[in-house]
């Protein structure tokens, strides 16, 4: 996560600095990559959510969180198959699935209302985290349309999820 | 606006398209003869979710209907995406 923060960091540096967003925009299989892992860890953070809560809100949007997840990976799937181009490993995936882990493996020893808790917390920063991503690094770096569009899809269903996570976590209080 | 018997009006729903999307049911002696239709073409669900109210849940690739009442001037929104939003009017 810290890299793909960096990462954020660096494209509005280097709005000053054109000459070095060619060599540091990541590439339309990259972007894919990123996408994709940071479905993946959602999912995985919400089949952990599933195992553990017993709240009806925080299970309904966890549910929400695997099944969209899964199905706007699915599309991104479908996609590069068609567009012919193999997603490539980057260090922000990388990093990301890292942090990923960490957090799960953090969220692991909580049970009850502390788990809730922090598991919808984590949901809001970690929506936010990839939605500014997408706005201001990803959605502009992607140099195929479709690719572009399908960003533009998630970002908006992203947008959502951070409003209903946030709807939770009030809720939680 | 019309006064048939049965009007049904069609909101379709697809990412965030049913963003301020505006139902307008016209009451006729009392009744509202309105069915609303969604069609959701995501591969998400999404509901119409009216805050302390009835909520209808639209399937992915599927259709929910509502039947209007005379009460029914409701803003709703997307429990899954609050972001979605759309409003019933009914109006005379």
């Amino acid at each position: 996560m810290k890299t793909l923060i960096a990462a954020v960091s660096a494209a509005c540096l280097m709005l000053t600095a054109p000459l070095a967003i060619a060599a540091d925009a990541p590439s339309d299989p990259e972007i894919a990559h990123i996408a994709y892992s940071a479905g993946v860890i959602d999912v995985e953070a919400a089949k952990l959510a599933l195992s553990k809560t017993k709240n009806a809100d925080v299970k309904a949007f966890a549910e929400s969180m695997q099944k969209d997840h899964e199905a706007v990976n699915d599309m991104a799937l479908a996609l590069v198959k068609k567009l012919n181009v193999t997603p490539e490993d980057n260090a922000t995936s990388q990093a990301l699935a890292k942090a990923g882990e960490e957090k799960r493996a953090e969220l692991g020893k909580l049970d009850g209302s502390a788990f809730d808790k922090a598991y919808v917390d984590n949901e809001v920063a970690y929506h936010k985290q990839v939605n500014g991503a997408l706005e201001t690094l990803l959605i502009p770096s992607a140099q195929n349309a479709e690719l572009k569009s399908l960003l533009e899809t998630g970002l908006k269903l992203f947008q959502g999820h951070q409003q209903h996570a946030e709807h939770v976590a009030a809720g939680l209080k | 606006m019309t006064t048939g018997l049965l009007n049904r009006r069609q909101v379709l729903v697809a990412g965030a398209a049913m963003l301020a999307s505006t139902a307008l049911a016209r009451a006729h002696n009392g009744t509202v003869h309105v069915t609303i239709e969604w069609t959701n073409t995501d591969p998400f669900a999404h509901t119409a979710t009216v805050k302390g109210g009835w909520e209808v849940t639209i399937p992915p690739g599927q259709k929910a209907t509502h039947v209007v009442t005379a009460d029914d001037t409701v803003e709703y929104y997307c429990r899954f995406h609050p972001n979605m939003k759309g409003h019933i009017r009914v109006v005379g």
